[in-house]
């Protein structure tokens, strides 16, 4: 099984994302990142959109729940977010949704800023292995892969697939 | 097996590596930054920035340390230390208890040892020791519990490892970085286990003039070995410096003869307007606290544009959030290689 390229994946995306937006009348979206991956993601989209919007950006790991097990991870960058989060309505953006567990960090974190209105999860790849409730709304591609593959997005400039076997 | 097991203090390991460290070289308890690495002393600067953060958020607080208990063990008095530890806790989500010892127990005659296995005892998974001994957390470290991380928050004349870390993150936020920076420490080094913690942090980091300026009475034998360029004139020794940092002048050293004097210290190596005039128009003067006005520095240098006592005060919540953290984490990690090759056994 190939890999599907992310610049065929993103027109499909924008326009898959405007069409919910409207649905839900959100006007002002504002857009989050998750690092780093979700934070290519996030700026390939909004310049799909033809969008000036500033980016938020997210990193999660003082919110993993994995932090007893594997530790602090070595290079935590500080979270941005350049806008107020309260009765917002942001459009949260990951690279690879797996577990869900990164997710639920980001939800936490974004809720230590505010409350805000809604939140929008997009994801580049769907890899069909959630281990909580959480679903994406909009997803480029949905894919299976045996217990010991994983899937990173190279980047940011162009961005790629690339499939790793676990050792 | 029932009950928990206790990892003997002395394991094989610790002759081959530094106690502070794990088997992965990562941090387990921060004792002194004798021995750390640059990448190390950097990957706090790192995430204390990330830290910084956090602090300015509506919620200034994060889920790291949820559900672990951080005992601060002070034997002796400290306000800002202490208050910023139990901050930097809090601030993780961690439970803090916060003991002053000398007000307790040893006065009523429990030795160190035991009240530290008391306080083990209690299921603590993190101890922050202050110690007017210098060595006291290193030893509590390597004998009384080497599977609860110990942080030092200042052991007699020895170090004060989190406030040099936090002076280094003070410097480099204003100034950039170290590689070109002139720093000078100024004052009561002998007794001050800030002078040798910043001396040591700022060679590992790669500042290239490090000067340490103070009476002769006041500077310890052997400063060479920490690569510094002695003065006893403080016009000479200011002279274009990037940085200036200041020790307090314990009051309680006025009594040993190594001074003449409060005024005659003040006319000789008081920080005044005039005196920073010869260091950089941009220096910046930096001080740990608590200051003494008109002993060792100027009212109107402490409150000048210059200073940056107070920034460093914010920068310590922040430093200590992050020491604090990855203790925690390589502590972690240790049990667990620990009780994998137990099972491989």
């Amino acid at each position: 099984m190939t890999l599907p390229d992310p610049a065929v994946l993103l027109p499909r995306m924008a326009a898959e994302l405007k069409r919910h937006l409207q649905a839900h009348r959100i006007d002002t979206p504002r857009f989050v990142g998750i690092h780093t991956g979700g934070v290519w993601v996030a700026q390939a989209l909004l310049a799909a959109l033809d969008s000036e919007e500033p980016l938020g950006v997210l990193d999660v790991s003082f919110y993993r729940d994995d932090f007893t097990q594997s530790g602090l991870h070595p290079q935590v960058r500080p979270s941005a977010l350049p806008f107020e989060v309260e009765g917002q309505h942001l459009v949260l953006v990951d690279d690879v949704l797996m577990t869900g567990r990164t997710v639920r960090a980001a939800l936490n974190e974004l809720f230590d800023y505010g409350r805000p209105a809604s939140v929008t999860l997009v994801c580049l790849l769907d890899l069909d292995a959630r281990e909580l409730p959480i679903r994406p709304d909009v997803v480029g591609q949905t894919l299976s892969l045996a217990p010991d593959e994983r899937v990173k997005l190279l980047g940011p400039a162009p961005l790629a697939l690339e499939r790793q076997v676990l050792a | 097996m029932t009950g928990p097991k206790r990892v003997p203090a002395m394991t094989p390991n610790d002759a081959k590596r530094p106690l502070q460290l794990n088997d992965q070289g990562r941090l387990r308890h921060f004792l002194s930054l004798d021995g750390l690495s640059r990448e190390l002393l950097t990957e706090i600067l790192d995430t204390a920035d990330s830290f910084l953060e956090v602090g300015t958020r509506a919620v200034k607080k994060v889920p790291l340390l949820r559900g672990r208990t951080v005992c601060n063990v002070f034997f002796e008095n400290s306000t800002r230390t202490r208050t910023t530890f139990e901050m930097a806790a809090q601030r993780l989500s961690a439970d803090v208890i916060t003991l002053n010892v000398s007000t307790s127990s040893t006065s009523k005659g429990e030795t160190l040892f035991d009240t530290l296995r008391n306080l083990e005892a209690m299921a603590a998974d993190m101890f922050v020791i202050r110690h007017a001994d210098s060595g006291a957390a290193h030893f509590i470290a390597e004998h009384v519990c080497p599977d609860v991380a110990v942080i030092n928050g200042g052991d007699g004349r020895h170090a004060h490892p989190t406030q040099g870390m936090l002076d280094m993150l003070t410097i480099r936020r204003h100034k950039g970085g170290f590689e070109n920076l002139s720093v000078a420490i100024v004052g009561d080094i002998l007794h001050s286990r800030v002078a040798r913690s910043d001396m040591l942090a700022l060679r590992a980091l790669g500042c290239p003039d490090i000067r340490v300026i103070g009476p002769k009475t006041l500077l310890p034998m052997g400063l060479e070995q920490y690569g510094v360029r002695v003065f006893h004139d403080l016009d000479e020794g200011l002279r274009d410096v990037d940085v200036v940092i200041m020790l307090r002048l314990q009051r309680e050293r006025m009594q040993g003869g190594l001074l003449p004097s409060q005024g005659e210290f003040y006319r000789l190596y008081g920080l005044s307007t005039a005196r920073l005039a010869r260091a950089r128009p941009d220096a910046i003067v930096m001080h740990p606290g608590p200051i003494n006005r008109g002993v060792e520095i100027e009212s109107a240098v402490a409150d000048g544009a210059q200073s940056v006592i107070l920034n460093q005060v914010t920068y310590g919540i922040a430093v200590r959030m992050a020491v604090l953290s990855m203790a925690m984490s390589g502590q972690t990690a240790q049990r667990q290689l620990n009780s994998e090759s137990e099972e491989q056994i």
